[in-house]
């Protein structure tokens, strides 16, 4: 028995352990990217997948936050004070983001640049929103993410304003009478975007053919999904959800010598980033992009070579939103006339304020403003793919 | 002390320590000491706990590995978390969350229940390969369902949102892979450590039950059960229905917890029960409090680890198999009795295990 | 016309998972542990493949070949590791290392080969036959996926039938004191249970990635699941029960996605899964468990 208590006792010494350390480890946060000066600086919090099935959206989010907090912290940061950035992986999974924000939250973040996928990102924003901290997200386009809280902004477009741009650009342009749709419907995002195409398909006249839809786990093999499209006589393809299954959709529907018209939508973009990827399939595929990392002006190719540079590979639309996020929250404070002594609570406060007043030029978009909402005024884009690069077609 | 038998003493201490730590817990809360990544995690650690103890009853006692009880908790969220959100005007917080948790575990259990009257003919392999069959079709359904509430009543679809048919002005409750968003943040660490003792109190009450005892006549030997009369795909179905019941609980904390309740593979798919079971098996088979020191262990490695950046989930790996290997190889077992590195516990559970097998 | 394309589409899926659950099935068969990091080894020699193929330009037979060598190393290297000092453990014991070891694969590739895609080349570059006028169109991919599966099933049946090491690993099987008293090296074989099944990955791999060309860490880990469930299906520990599992879930996959609903297609393979379960317990193939009184 005294053994047997002796052990108990050990394992909670051992659990209690666990605790307190860890309590005094959240303070000092992770990541090697944490300037560890006792100086006052803004405390920049970024979640997002690092690891799991959507790290490569997550970790070009993390890189592109990156340089851009460098290249500010080089021209003296903002209103005179540097800038500490923190990122913590979230797996793309609700709870883990929050356990995330709670670790950003003991580090001591001001704002919050994330989360990047929109299922975790209503979670958080649910958080942020009840502790007043600002929070702007790159990529997490789903309404539920700004919906009820002032404090989250977006800076890509939202689902609704994707699918509706998409339905009325192919009606007007008459890119195709027969439309067949594939989408994720395990996906927030994917099934977003495909309902608000829907919706605006039926106002606008055009015939919906084939709907057809993959999962998560289910998402190696779309022969099935072509084949009845095909047999549907679909004439476009629109296709909401990501480019890492795109590559496989074009390879596939290539093989069958199925070549309808392909719509994607932002999420195709980086398709030609794809290591390896014969970019003569993506020949002629419609996508909404605001970015394009082989643009000609300045500032994308200042972003490209230091992205190729730093971390290898191209940027894809995720980092260049994420790239622009930290200049436009330098924008907002710098409007707000804000230092970092001042409170969570008044900053959030002000920078709610400040970024309905900005207006702002970046990598993804011209004259960017903010509403009451949280959504991003720039409108979706559609480019084609021509020659390995994309052209402007409107 | 004396006149209780060796279990009940044991759960007394496990009750103890919680109940020690949990007074611990709330003092550093209340003054401010503890770091918003551990008061964060405290309801949800309480909720992984609760499955464990529930996959603990059917993996120790029903002697049956179950892959599928992230199921159970799934249903037991998303049924909760509906009702809540469903009545969230008409009836008052404290009532309605009651009968939350009623309703998630009741369902948890119906599954539970449903699911074993065909599974429990299979065994081993199969009958864990059944479970995870049904915790993914579980899955599969929500993701693919709608239901939406406006003022002529329920709709539901099983295809998407245009298909409801709402009036304009209705209310999506369940959006498909969206999940529920805006479910009321019910769960205190007050309530999930009440539930988790009152978990705690049921498994030890039930296996040292009547009842209890025939499973585990069943799981020791099948055949010498059903000759002595027992009637085995009673005890069996009993055992499962607590089992999912408890993890149902365990859904209903982590739902009431979370603004936007989502299924996928991660929380409530293969890998979360795959997760569930290794806190089972490093806990020690059969033992209940060693689930629960696991779950706590196991969720807060991975947080504590986070200062490792790019190597984080690569450290927890190796931790994992290093100390999978520390509590069950054999030739570091031998090694760590010659070298006093032991406590009884872990030895004792071995030799449990050993009989059983 | 259309429900002869779904077939072959079925088929060619059903092959690559017949080939991964040979994998799970041979080492279920001896060690009696069910390898949950089979799925990553896949992956792993996908990767191989696709350095060699892309860095050094060697052509695709010799890039197999090389992901095999080191897929085979990988596998006995792991079992020496994480497997072998939980032989006389509790199974669950050695389920959960195996888990540990999958993350581990996992996060390792993570860091090693990045998070972002790579679209794998085709090691298959035969365009495939055009039949019915051009209706029916089978890839050269499909045909060569189903053809490898078939050798492999009847190379791996003969060496378990006819060769010692076969033999060995039958008797190792069937009971592993009696095998020790054969005079059986019950490691070795077991060892060599593992190299063989991770080289089987290597190949897999190389398949499943041509006809489904996006290559990310994870790659494997639903694939190895889905291969894990067709093994259970045929019936574990069986050679043909993994192939005919293999094939059925393929199929089943595919026809259900093409005339029932594509969005509740895994559901739909589950509950078939769970029907022929309940009807025949062990797997298709599966020998009955005896009972013992």
């Amino acid at each position: 028995m005294k053994k047997r208590l002796l052990s108990l006792g050990l394992c909670a010494a051992m659990t209690a352990s666990l605790f307190v350390g860890c309590g005094s480890n959240g303070s000092n946060g992770g990541g090697d990217n944490v300037e560890t000066s006792g100086e006052l600086t803004w405390r920049l919090g970024g979640i997002g997948p690092t690891t799991g099935g959507a790290a490569q959206y997550g970790q070009g989010v993390m890189n592109a936050i990156q340089i851009a907090v460098d290249e500010i912290n080089e021209a003296g940061g903002i209103n005179g004070y540097q800038i500490s950035f923190n990122f913590q992986d979230d797996e793309a999974d609700a709870q883990k983001s929050v356990n995330a924000y709670n670790t950003l939250k003991d580090w001591g973040m001001q704002i919050l640049e994330g989360t990047v996928t929109s299922g975790a990102c209503a979670a958080v924003s649910a958080e942020t929103y009840n502790d007043r901290i600002f929070q702007i997200t790159p990529s997490a386009s789903s309404t539920s993410v700004t919906e009820g809280h002032d404090n989250t902004f977006q800076i890509c477009f939202s689902d609704p304003n994707q699918g509706t741009v998409s339905a009325d650009y192919i009606a007007e342009n008459g890119l195709g009478t027969k439309i067949g749709i594939i989408y994720d419907s395990s996906d927030p995002y994917s099934s977003g975007v495909y309902q608000n195409f829907a919706t605006e398909a039926a106002n606008v006249g055009l015939e919906i053919v084939a709907t057809e839809a993959f999962t998560a786990d289910n998402k190696t093999d779309f022969s099935t999904q072509l084949q009845k499209c095909k047999d549907a006589k679909a004439d476009l393809l629109f296709l909401p959800f990501y480019y890492t299954e795109g590559s496989i959709v074009l390879t596939q529907a290539n093989q069958m010598g199925y070549a309808p018209t392909m719509f994607g939508v932002d999420g195709f973009d980086g398709l030609l980033g794809v290591e390896n990827f014969d970019v003569k399939l993506a020949e002629g595929v419609y996508l909404l992009t605001p970015f394009a990392a082989d643009a000609e002006d300045e500032a994308t190719q200042n972003f490209v070579s230091k992205y190729e540079e730093q971390f290898g590979g191209t940027p894809n639309q995720f980092a260049a939103d994420a790239y622009d996020g930290v200049y436009i929250i330098k924008e907002a404070l710098e409007a707000a006339n804000l230092t970092p002594e001042a409170s969570n609570e008044e900053i959030c406060d002000a920078l709610i304020s400040a970024i309905q007043e900005v207006n702002y030029n970046g990598l993804t978009g011209e004259g960017m403003t903010w509403n009451e909402l949280g959504e991003v005024s720039k409108s979706p884009k559609a480019v084609i793919i021509q020659d390995g690069g994309y052209v402007s077609v409107q | 002390m004396k006149n209780l038998n060796k279990t009940t003493q044991k759960l007394i201490t496990t009750i103890a320590v919680i109940a020690v730590l949990y007074a611990i817990m709330q003092t550093m809360q209340s003054t401010g000491n503890l770091s918003s990544l551990m008061s964060g995690l405290l309801v949800p650690v309480c909720a992984y706990s609760l499955v464990a103890v529930g996959l603990n009853l059917c993996v120790g006692y029903l002697g049956e590995l179950s892959l599928g009880h992230a199921g159970f908790m799934c249903v037991g969220a998303f049924t909760s978390a509906f009702f809540s959100k469903a009545f969230q005007e008409s009836i008052p917080d404290v009532p309605r969350f009651i009968l939350a948790l009623v309703i998630g575990t009741c369902a948890a259990a119906l599954f539970g229940f449903l699911i074993a009257i065909p599974v429990l003919r299979l065994s081993g392999d199969y009958l864990a390969i059944v479970t995870l069959a049904f915790g993914e079709i579980i899955k599969n359904v929500i993701n693919v369902l709608y239901i939406g509430k406006d003022s002529s009543g329920l709709h539901f679809s099983m295809k998407d949102m245009m298909s409801l048919g709402m009036e304009p002005g209705g209310k999506i409750l369940v959006n498909g892979p969206q999940g529920i968003t805006g479910t009321p943040r019910q769960s205190t660490f007050t309530i999930a450590v009440i539930l988790l003792i009152l978990a705690l109190v049921v498994a030890h009450n039930f296996v040292n039950s009547r009842t209890g005892r025939a499973v585990k006549a069943i799981r020791d030997n099948q055949i010498a059960a059903e000759t002595v009369g027992l009637p085995i795909t009673k005890y069996k179905l009993i055992a499962f229905t607590i089992s999912a019941a408890i993890a149902g609980v365990g859904g209903v904390i982590y739902a009431h917890n979370i603004n936007s309740l989502t299924a996928t593979t991660n929380n409530f798919g293969y890998n979360m029960s795959i997760m569930i079971l290794v806190y089972v098996v490093l806990g020690g088979i059969g033992n209940f409090s060693g689930s629960v020191i696991a779950a706590v262990v196991l969720t807060m490695l991975p947080e504590m680890l986070r200062g490792l950046s790019n190597y984080r989930m690569l450290i927890y790996s190796i931790v994992l198999i290093v100390l999978m290997l520390f509590n069950w190889a054999p030739g570091i077992l031998k090694f760590r009795e010659e070298h006093g590195i032991t406590s009884k516990g872990i030895l004792d559970r071995f030799k449990k295990h050993k009989e059983v097998q | 016309m259309g429900f002869l394309t779904y077939l072959i589409n079925g088929l060619s899926l059903g092959s690559v998972y017949a080939i991964i659950a040979l994998g799970y099935t041979m080492v279920y068969g001896i060690a009696k542990m069910l390898n949950f990091a089979h799925g990553d080894v896949i992956m792993v020699g996908a990767y191989l493949v696709f350095m060699c193929m892309s860095n050094t330009g060697a052509p695709a037979v010799v890039s197999i070949v090389i992901s095999i060598v080191c897929c085979t190393a990988l596998g006995m290297l792991i079992e020496k590791i994480a497997y072998k000092p939980l032989r006389r453990a509790t199974n669950l014991a050695v389920l959960i290392t195996a888990i540990g070891v999958s993350y581990f694969l996992q996060n390792m590739a993570l860091l090693i080969f990045g998070s972002n895609p790579v679209s794998f080349t085709s090691v298959i570059t035969w365009q495939g036959i055009s039949l019915a006028g051009g209706q029916l169109k089978i890839t050269g991919t499909a045909i060569i996926t189903i053809i490898t599966c078939l050798i492999i099933m009847v190379g791996l049946m003969w060496f378990v039938k006819n060769t010692k090491p076969g033999q060995a690993m039958r008797a190792v099987s069937e009971d592993k004191d009696a095998a020790v008293l054969m005079g059986i090296n019950v490691n070795a074989t077991i060892s060599l249970t593992f190299a063989i099944g991770s080289g089987l990955a290597a190949i897999a791999g190389a398949l499943l990635c041509s006809s489904y060309p996006s290559l990310t860490p994870y790659t494997g880990s639903m694939p190895g699941i889905k291969a894990f469930t067709a093994a259970v299906f045929g019936g574990i520990g069986s050679i043909p029960g993994a192939l005919i599992g293999g094939l059925l879930l393929g199929i089943i996959e595919i026809l259900a996605k093409a005339y029932i609903s594509s969005q509740l297609a895994d559901a739909i393979v589950f509950a078939v899964l769970i029907i022929v379960l309940l009807v025949k317990p062990t797997g298709i193939l599966g020998k009955q468990i005896k009972e013992k009184v």
